[in-house]
């Protein structure tokens, strides 16, 4: 078991003083900044990272990492005990939470969330251990076609998976890969799209980008409902989180459904939200007593946490192996790797055996300290609720206009993330999905070089993507899921038609 | 936070919205195009010019939000898609103003004063507050910053006037 092996060295690299350090102040700035409305994990992370810019990749990624478990730790406390999920993945999660917090049950209802998150990273993480190596392994045989047609695929399933109309989903897509594009070409050396405005040259920053779109697009979206925090409290004992996990084990099997579906979206890019709902559904659908969900049932927690957690935490994987993230969070800290000079992808895992391991190492360690940490300071965050919105909304916005301020210390990034937050309010608004936008603005750069670089291959024909068996049939995946929600239609249309006795409402 | 129970205000309809949202997606993608076309969309003696990816972008952008522009005409008086009540849109603008105020002020006075002058408006104008605790938070939390970003990281963010008389 060579795996094995490198996962102890991992540890050996994760366990030192320093990096635990690190992780302690990742997990509790994590969980700060899921509590918060309006920081959230992907931003949260962009904001901090600039500031890791002179650490060792390794304790950086580690901190970085940590907060993303901490953010989604995080989550369900608002979603619990406020009825405000912090993060989007903890809506679902309100829907049983609150409920059990409003019959005194909030002990019970925080110990199986934590609980539940725990368990699906853990099987998430396990996932990576084993698999990662493998299919970097496999991936070491890939040409730029081969990437290309992974990238393909990625977008593609976006496409095929949301819940947003695909013409727009497309449109959020391009946009992304639009604005990756102005600045100066890597391989020609020419400039593009600049119009003769010298702050273009550089081009969009992704991070810029994630602080406007999450950040203050969230800003936005939050005090449009007029903030009114109402909580209930909650207090965690010892005796409480014995119960609840015995009570926990009975729903094994809610736990096994919710983490299958969470790792399956986690790694391809469906992200830990639409995860957490589908998870919830499902346990619904397949619950003895279905009525009682909504009104305070304990699956109802356990299912889109466990799921949630299970996403983001697998979504590292094809972002380590491939070098494409699964979640815009994911996307954020691929960012990280490449302004850290290590540039992700089946490589890795040959070049920079200590970092990978000890990343992977660190997602045990933290999981285990973090489900300790928030078993044991839910009073604390509680109380931060209980600040006044009229306080927290102006710090976020503070934050966020010093987190973009300082990735390259430059007053146009402030304004852009001005704008890049109304466009986030509006696409939210307009059901403009956020995740490929960011994604192909982390990934546009990647995926013109591949793609220039397999039209070089071919001398410019297309035929390259069909050459051999392994590229056809990840190219030939890509196609069929772009389709899908024409064939989805078509099934509606010709059903609609059957019944004919439909009404014809356009969404 | 102000007034929740006024009375059911009319709603914005996302028409307008939409509509223009999807007209200036098909500007960007004509920038995009256009910009192309000047690099080159073709192929050159050492590969695909610089034009070669972002054409097919913008095609592909022109092409879907084209599409939401004129799906959107079709369906005009048929879809009632709400974009947002008077009152949320209100709410969002009493955000939106003192927020670009602020972007415009960091550039002037420096993020730190500016950073107080917004925590003091909001706290003053969505919350209510002793003139004390509004006094000492606007000004408290700026300064912490100041002293865990200048110092401890040693990341200099933008400075205006004060900064300067009091020495920094």
């Amino acid at each position: 078991m060579e795996e094995l092996a490198n996962l102890l060295h991992g540890f050996g690299v994760a366990l030192s003083w320093h990096n635990l350090g690190f992780m302690l102040v990742g997990l509790t700035l994590g969980v700060l900044i899921g509590v918060l409305p309006g920081l959230g994990g992907a931003n949260g992370v962009a904001i901090l990272l600039p500031l890791t810019f002179s650490m060792n990749p390794t304790s950086a990624i580690i901190m970085l990492s940590c907060i993303y478990w901490g953010a989604l730790f995080g989550g369900a406390i608002t979603s619990i005990l406020f009825n405000i999920p912090g993060e989007p993945w903890s809506v679902a999660t309100t829907f049983d939470g609150y409920p059990m917090a409003q019959q005194g049950k909030a002990a019970q209802a925080l110990t199986a969330a934590f609980t539940s998150s725990f368990v699906g990273a853990l099987f998430a993480v396990l996932l990576i251990t084993f698999l990662a190596p493998l299919l970097a392994r496999f991936a070491l045989k890939f040409g730029p076609a081969e990437f290309f047609a992974v990238q393909l695929l990625t977008f593609c399933s976006f496409v095929g998976m949301s819940r947003e109309p695909p013409a727009k989903v497309i449109a959020a897509m391009m946009i992304g890969f639009a604005l990756t594009a102005v600045g100066m070409d890597g391989v020609t050396g020419q400039l593009r799209m600049t119009y003769g405005f010298p702050q273009l040259l550089k081009g969009f920053d992704f991070l810029i980008a994630v602080i406007g779109l999450f950040g203050i697009g969230e800003i936005l979206l939050t005090m449009e409902e007029g903030l009114a925090f109402k909580g209930k409290s909650a207090r965690i004992n010892f005796k409480v989180v014995l119960q609840t996990w015995g009570e926990l084990a009975r729903y094994w099997k809610t736990f096994l459904r919710s983490t299958v579906i969470g790792c399956w979206m986690g790694i391809t890019p469906g992200g830990a939200t639409p995860a957490s709902f589908m998870s919830y559904g499902v346990a619904r659908r397949m619950a003895k007593d279905p009525l009682s969900f909504g009104k305070g049932a304990i699956q109802g927690v356990i299912a889109p946490e466990t799921a949630a957690h299970a996403a983001g935490t697998s979504a590292l994987l094809p972002m380590l192996t491939l070098g494409i993230p699964g979640s815009p969070t994911a996307a954020v800290l691929l960012g990280g790797l490449l302004i850290w000079g290590l540039q992700p992808g089946p490589m890795l895992f040959v070049e920079q055996k200590d970092f990978v391991w000890g990343l992977i190492a660190s997602m045990y360690i933290a999981n285990v300290a973090g489900l300790v940490v928030v078993l044991t300071t839910v009073p604390w965050w509680a109380a931060i609720l209980r600040i006044p919105f009229a306080v927290i909304a102006p710090v976020i916005i503070v934050i966020c206009a010093i987190g973009a301020y300082t990735v390259h210390s430059s007053m146009f990034d402030v304004v852009m993330m001005l704008v890049f937050g109304v466009v986030g309010y509006l696409c939210k608004k307009l059901q403009y999905p956020l995740a490929p936008l960011v994604l192909a603005l982390v990934l546009g750069d990647m995926a013109e070089a591949s793609f220039r670089q397999s039209m070089l291959l071919s001398q410019g024909s297309l035929a390259i993507f069909w050459s051999n068996s392994l590229v056809a049939s990840i190219a030939g995946l890509a196609l069929l899921l772009l389709v899908w929600p024409v064939v989805g239609a078509l099934k509606a249309r010709l059903s609609a038609r059957a019944n004919s006795a439909s009404i014809g409402e356009p969404r | 936070m102000n007034q929740p129970s006024e009375l059911p205000a009319p709603n914005v309809s996302a028409r307008w919205p939409e509509l223009l949202f999807a007209a200036a997606q098909m500007l960007l993608a004509v920038l995009v195009i256009t910009d192309s076309l000047r690099v080159g969309i073709g192929w050159a003696d050492d590969g695909p010019r610089s034009g070669y990816f972002p054409f097919g972008i913008g095609s592909i952008l022109l092409a879907s939000s084209g599409f939401i522009f004129i799906r959107q005409l079709v369906r005009w008086h048929s879809a009632r898609i709400v974009f947002a009540g008077h009152g949320q849109l209100k709410r969002v603008i009493a955000v939106l103003v003192p927020l670009t105020m602020y972007v415009a002020f960091i550039a002037i006075i420096g993020i730190y004063v500016a950073s107080a002058l917004l925590i003091g408006y909001f706290m003053w104008r969505h919350g209510s507050f002793t003139w004390l605790a509004t006094a000492l938070v606007s000004i408290g939390v700026p300064v912490m910053f100041f002293f865990v970003f200048e110092r401890w990281f040693v990341v200099l963010l933008p400075k205006g006037p004060l900064e300067r008389m009091l020495g920094f």
